[in-house]
């Protein structure tokens, strides 16, 4: 984190985005000049069709895109969300993030110090996360063919030399480890929308992994069985989704998860299941039983105080997860037909 | 049906000259603007119902406590008499079989 | 959070789950007629906690999932008009006979999703170029507030809001389950929130007419259990009575001011409940003082005749007549992604809980809703 972080709007004859800046002609070059300063690197530098870096070894690549409406939301923005994003996909193959690949779809009229300020989002996210901009595209639609930014970002990292992360390794026995409060993402988003706004301190939990991932990578190796970050959809959609795949069964607590105190009351207020809201900084880690104690302990020191053990992989109901309730019922934990909506009934 | 759930009335007002009766409610820290035209007897401090952002209901507060009463009681009661109630329960959550 | 977190005090559900253990000596089949407390008791397992002797069956219970295909189709049409089409968010996935508003929506029609009727009143105020049309589906709960939305737009002076009514009436339905000679329900749990607004006498006539218990109850799992430790006290002592389990914020009389505003501004009639069939008596729409705002008026929108889906037995299920792989469609044709009845469009109503339910060996699904018909 550089505190001394500073990101001034540059000099431009032109204040909005117009079809010319992405021509490929002398518009283009005006606004990609201070983007290249902006990022500084050396293989960017080249201004090359590609990018040309070089690696450890076995390398995991990933790619995403973002879109997000409001573009700026409680906790970060869109520019957070596509590095987050990006280097968090690449945490849950077990990679330590190295290089990005920035592409920026922008709607003609957007205003330029909008894209500035998610520029600035994006690089010092980036620093954060220790990983370069290497190269990138822009390309700009006609207004009303898009929402504004579109971004979509390509991630190179190095394979850990233990990694062995699979949702078939995960075996009956195995523990479920989270490493905090869900919910917050989905909910610091809906709190902005318009029709169903509220007052609420709560922010995204917008955040990288790979750290945290990196030091249980290199304490317990192989041990680490399977990883997955919950986004859309929640933490019980990829608990759903890890039973399916790894063709075991989960069963999991309900009053283990950690939800925060507001999180909960703007989910009440919505009727909104926590467990399926959106979260950009949250992963579970099912990890061999041995270990599981000490793992969430190195979990809970790089930075998640919080993280909680809420489940185990169980030997019954292959392919499904199942939950206990709160007051100790069960129910089923599937995947929704869509995405999860307010009710009122 | 009918997702509806209490929250303490923090503040009431009256947006413009013959408007409506308005509210602001806190629901567990998350604050909402409420419609209160339908709730006259409504006051600050009050917790009242709200179901898609109209109050319906003010909560009674003594109501309220006369279920917590009944209920703490008779599981004491039960715990004096017999023991057998609660593990009866917890028996028939866990044991349930096809 | 304060008068929700207490109700779901794990040592006190255990205590009340004893209390009805103690009391229960036969087997009773209890509907809830609201998609509250179906959500809840599927959400903590209620089921899975009851004795066995408890059928839990759920009920038409919620507006949304009753809504007709035909309805669903006027507020597609609407929105494909041009109209700015606002609803509830769990309106917009529900399908109609050519597709979903939400579909509407991917098609380029306006569709908003709104927390409160009174949203759309503001989008109207600050759009006075286009017109605004509220999708108003509920229950008696939801119908004040949709209610007060007409009445807030006359006193502004707004043309351009109108209500397109789905309303729907929780005492029609249960009378009309009951008049089922093949409907095989011992008691009834009534909806909290629908009594809070209009009060419990229609409950108490209901109960005395057909001899039947009914008991006004809450939504947390305490009061659940309360609700259902109640009504099988009745059910034992062979009383049809209607009681009231949720005194903190049901009166008998309701909410006079809301009942007074309904009174107003609706009047009752006919309505069709999907998967049902019309029931007479069963819907609220304007009134025609308020024809102004009525979007079937102003849009002079045509009362096409229904085409619900034949082979659908939700009727049969939610009386507890059928389980749902009894019904021809039933996974096949009707699943949670392309549902066809009110059952299957809810993720808490019978056959969507069924669905969901399968593959799991023991334990949960056994004690779902109707599917462990004695």
């Amino acid at each position: 984190m550089n505190p001394a972080f500073s990101c001034p709007l540059p000099k431009l004859d032109f204040s909005e985005i117009q079809l010319g800046h992405g021509s490929g002609g002398m518009l283009m070059q005006k606004l990609l000049e201070p983007v290249f300063g902006l990022f500084s690197h050396p293989a960017l530098a080249e201004q090359h069709d590609g990018a040309i870096v070089s690696t450890a070894g076995r390398i995991a690549i990933t790619t995403d895109s973002f879109v997000v409406s409001p573009l700026f939301f409680p906790g970060g923005d869109i520019g957070t969300l596509a590095v987050h994003g990006t280097v968090n996909d690449l945490a849950m193959c077990g990679a330590r993030p190295r290089y990005l690949a920035l592409g920026l779809i922008l709607e003609e009229g957007l205003p330029i110090a909008e894209l500035w300020k998610v520029l600035c989002s994006i690089r010092q996210a980036a620093n954060d996360c220790s990983v370069a901009i290497v190269t990138g595209d822009t390309k700009v639609v006609e207004r009303g063919k898009g929402d504004r930014i579109f971004l979509h970002t390509t991630g190179v990292g190095d394979l850990h030399p233990e990694a062995a992360i699979s949702a078939r390794r995960m075996e009956v026995g195995d523990r479920i480890l989270l490493n905090g409060p869900v919910g917050d993402h989905g909910v610091a988003i809906l709190s902005v929308r318009e029709g169903l706004s509220f007052e609420s301190a709560i922010e995204s939990d917008t955040a990288p992994l790979h750290r945290t991932v990196l030091r249980l990578l290199d304490r317990f190796g192989t041990q680490i069985h399977f990883l997955r970050d919950a986004t859309r959809g929640g933490v019980a959609t990829v608990l759903a989704e890890a039973a399916q795949q790894g063709g075991k069964g989960i069963e999991v607590e309900e009053a283990l998860i950690p939800v925060g105190e507001e999180v909960g009351s703007a989910c009440e207020l919505l009727g909104l299941d926590p467990l399926y809201v959106a979260c950009e900084g949250r992963f579970v880690a099912v990890v061999a039983p041995e270990i599981a104690e000490e793992a969430l302990l190195e979990i809970q020191q790089s930075g998640w105080p919080q993280a909680a053990a809420i489940g185990w992989v169980a030997g019954e109901h292959p392919g499904k997860t199942l939950l206990r309730s709160a007051i100790g019922g069960r129910r089923p934990l599937p995947l929704l037909p869509g995405e999860q909506l307010p009710r009122i009934c | 049906m009918c997702l509806a759930i209490p929250g303490e009335l923090k503040e009431i007002y009256t947006p413009f000259p013959d408007g409506f009766r308005m509210g602001r409610a806190s629901f567990g820290g998350v604050v909402k603007e409420i419609n209160l035209e339908l709730l006259p007897e409504a006051q600050v401090g009050d917790y009242v119902l709200v179901h898609v952002g109209l109050a319906i209901a003010r909560v009674d507060a003594d109501e309220a406590e006369k279920t917590f009463a009944l209920l703490r009681e008779m599981g004491e009661l039960e715990e004096l008499g017999a023991e057998a109630a609660a593990p009866t329960a917890a028996g028939a959550g866990e044991e349930r079989s096809p | 959070m304060k008068l929700l977190s207490e109700y779901r005090d794990p040592e006190l559900v255990l205590r009340l789950l004893g209390k009805i253990e103690a009391r229960i000596t036969r087997s009773w089949r209890i509907m809830e007629v609201c998609g509250g407390q179906t959500h809840n008791l599927v959400k903590y397992g209620i089921p899975s906690l009851l004795p066995q002797a408890i059928t839990l069956v759920h009920g038409p219970g919620c507006p949304v999932c009753v809504t007709p295909r035909r309805l669903i189709d006027q507020a597609v049409a609407l929105a494909e008009r041009g109209v700015v089409l606002c609803s509830y968010g769990d309106m917009l996935r529900v399908p109609g006979s050519r597709k979903s508003l939400r579909e509407a929506k991917a098609g380029g029609a306006d569709v908003r999703m709104l927390y409160s009727p009174l949203e759309a009143v503001r989008i109207a105020r600050e759009n006075p170029g286009r017109e605004v049309v509220f999708f108003a589906v509920g229950f008696e709960t939801t119908a004040p507030a949709n209610g007060l939305a007409v009445a807030h737009a006359a006193r502004e002076g707004l043309r351009n809001f109108s209500l397109l009514s789905a309303h729907v009436l929780v005492p029609p339905a249960m009378e009309a389950l009951l008049t089922d000679p093949d409907c095989r329900i011992d008691g009834f749990l009534a909806a909290g929130h629908v009594c809070t607004v209009m009060g419990c006498e229609e409950y108490e006539a209901l109960a005395a007419r057909h001899r039947i218990p009914i008991v006004v109850t809450g939504f947390e799992p305490l009061d659940l259990l309360q609700g259902i430790l109640e009504l099988v006290i009745l059910l034992e002592e062979g009383r049809a009575e209607a009681k009231n389990a949720y005194g903190r914020v049901v009166r008998r009389e309701g909410n006079p001011e809301a009942r007074a505003l309904l009174t107003r501004i609706f009047a009752r009639v006919d309505r069709e409940w999907r998967g049902i069939g019309t029931i007479p008596g069963s819907g609220l729409d304007l009134r025609s003082e308020w024809k102004a705002f009525d979007a079937r008026v102003k849009f002079a929108l045509d009362p096409e005749k229904s085409e619900e889906a034949g082979e659908c037995q939700a009727g049969k299920i939610l009386k507890g007549i059928l389980k749902p792989p009894q019904c021809p469609l039933f996974g096949t044709k009707c699943t949670p992604i392309a549902p066809k009845g009110a059952p299957m469009v809810s993720s808490e109503g019978a056959c969507a809980a069924y669905f969901h339910f399968a593959g799991f060996a023991s334990g949960a699904e056994t004690k779902e809703s109707v599917a462990s018909a004695p």
